[in-house]
């Protein structure tokens, strides 16, 4: 029973000690963001392998999403003969839920891993210690412009997958479920409010945050060794999935409650 | 006259040149694990020592707290009699200039070519120009006799030999008063290795600098130290000339140095495997 006590009370004290750690590792690359020197080469470097390069991908997750989604909600709508209803559907599900959840996923694999895997491999090679020596913060030059990247880039990355989506949508609504192409169109348009993209907009911002920071993070603090690096990996991927799916529900919640 | 203890650290008192490097009854521990138990040790302006020990001793470790990179538990580092110990940031960072450094591994930056890895602490910290920066990282890389043509290649392109000589040219680069060489001759075969020592010679003399080097290698503390201070058990066990080396009547320093499979060193380290 004592062991049985002991073991739960190590395992709260070793969940107070990372949080802690993290919380403490997210107020010091919030500070180094704000402050000078900004170090733009290497945010532009950020921006275009978030940004740029992630863009095939989300643009496939959210094409077939669309399409999917399109095909699901009529099968459903056209048992209760709400099938006008996909376009409106496929708009609304696309830009305040699958368009930032999807792509936030998709990124964190890509992303997360990627940052954890190169912080990590800085770290156990000792690049980060040599930064150091050359007088420059590693949080301000590695952890910031990744932050910074993440959080900036993310919403376009999801305005152009919410416009891939919906376009998914339209394609699967015209060409195989026989909608007229304009009044497709027209649905599509006619219950989209502002706040319904401004929401997963905002959302997709605080994902490409998390995404960052937590694969900083993790390879900020990477064990010794290829193992180390490759934990750091995993742990960047799935700690940044698990908080897109709770920071989804509660900023929903927030806007929404 | 200066009375000198064996660590090389001169009596209090006495009136002398303050040295460029002290370290007084320096502890760290990680987890309960006492790495360094209290090191003492001195080295003089333009002086070269080498520390050396068994792996796992505390050598890098007793560097990176030097740095500020590892905040030593207790004790006194100093730089040319400044407290670095428990400064605040702003501090450290201004001493680290007074810095250069090389690496076990190198350590490069994997996503600079070389002349931004030669250049990369006058491009950031003083803004030289691209122009600039690559002119001084051609003369230095090119001193060090590396190729112009490296200039523009990626660190995983070179060889083990070339990556440490593009190490040596970063940390000479903007002429620091202090060098810190970690293992610079390891995995380099014997010709390369010496070509090393010869180069990190003429760097420290042609800038003046003082050094401290870790090394395993008894062949290049030789060609490169004036003094060696061995570490063992966490603390100094010894520190003299170069020239004293041989025999110093301490059994560990003698196993060390002459690289005996039998003796203190190798009791102590079944000694310890023993208890985990």
């Amino acid at each position: 029973m004592i062991g049985f006590l002991q073991n739960i009370g190590r395992a709260a004290l070793g969940f107070l000690a990372a949080f802690g750690r993290i919380t403490l590792f997210t107020a010091n690359a919030v500070r180094w963001t704000c402050l000078p020197p900004y170090y733009m080469r290497q945010f532009s470097r950020q921006v275009l392998d978030i940004g740029y390069f992630s863009l095939p991908v989300v643009g496939l997750t959210t094409l077939f999403s669309g399409m999917v989604l399109a095909l699901q909600s009529y099968t459903g709508f056209a048992r209760f003969s709400a099938e006008d209803t996909v376009a409106t559907v496929v708009v609304l599900s696309v830009t305040r839920e699958l368009g930032p959840v999807l792509a936030g996923l998709m990124v964190a694999g890509r992303i997360g891993a990627s940052m954890a895997a190169e912080i990590g491999t800085m770290r156990v090679t000792d690049q980060i210690d040599a930064l150091d020596t050359l007088s420059t913060r590693p949080m301000q030059y590695l952890v910031a412009p990744r932050i910074l990247a993440g959080t900036i880039c993310l919403p376009f990355l999801v305005l152009i997958g919410d416009l891939i989506g919906v376009f998914g949508g339209y394609i699967v609504g015209v060409y195989r479920l026989g909608f007229n192409p304009s009044i497709y169109l027209s649905r599509t348009l006619e219950y989209l409010e502002f706040s319904d993209v401004t929401l997963g907009l905002i959302k997709a911002a605080v994902f490409g945050f998390l995404i960052a920071l937590m694969g900083c993070y993790h390879g900020y603090n990477s064990g010794r060794g290829a193992e180390g690096v490759g934990r750091a990996t995993t742990n960047a991927v799935v700690s940044s999935s698990i908080l897109i799916l709770i920071s989804n529900y509660l900023v929903t919640a927030l806007f929404f409650g | 006259m200066a009375k000198k203890t064996d660590t090389g650290i001169t009596d209090k008192g006495s009136k002398t040149t303050v040295p460029k490097i002290e370290m007084r009854d320096v502890v760290k521990s990680f987890g309960g694990k006492h790495v360094l138990k209290g090191i003492d040790l001195a080295v003089n302006a333009e002086e070269s020592l080498a520390l050396i020990g068994t792996s796992g001793c505390g050598k890098s470790i007793t560097l990176k707290c030097l740095l500020g990179l590892i905040t030593a538990d207790g004790g006194s580092i100093k730089v040319d009699g400044t407290e670095i110990l428990g400064t605040d940031r702003k501090t450290l960072e201004g001493m680290r200039r007074r810095f250069g450094m090389t690496f076990q591994f190198g350590a490069l930056f994997d996503s600079l070519p070389i002349w931004e890895n030669v250049t990369f602490r006058l491009r950031q910290q003083q803004k030289m120009n691209r122009a600039d920066a690559r002119d001084l990282a051609v003369d230095t890389i090119t001193q060090l006799g590396l190729s112009r043509q490296v200039t523009d290649q990626y660190p995983a392109e070179l060889s083990g030999g070339m990556q440490k000589r593009v190490a040596l040219a970063r940390a000479i680069a903007d002429k620091p008063e202090i060098l810190l060489f970690d293992e610079p001759t390891s995995g380099l075969d014997p010709i390369t290795g010496g070509v090393i020592d010869r180069l990190i010679i003429d760097a420290v003399k042609r800038l003046g600098a003082t050094a401290m080097t870790i090394s395993h290698d008894m062949a290049s503390v030789r060609r490169i130290a004036d003094k060696v201070a061995m570490i063992h058990n966490g603390v100094i066990i010894w520190c003299g000339s170069v020239e004293k080396m041989d025999d110093t009547g301490v059994p560990e320093v003698d196993q060390f140095v002459h690289g005996r499979a039998e003796g203190p060193l190798t009791t102590a380290a079944k000694e310890e495997a023993r208890r985990g």
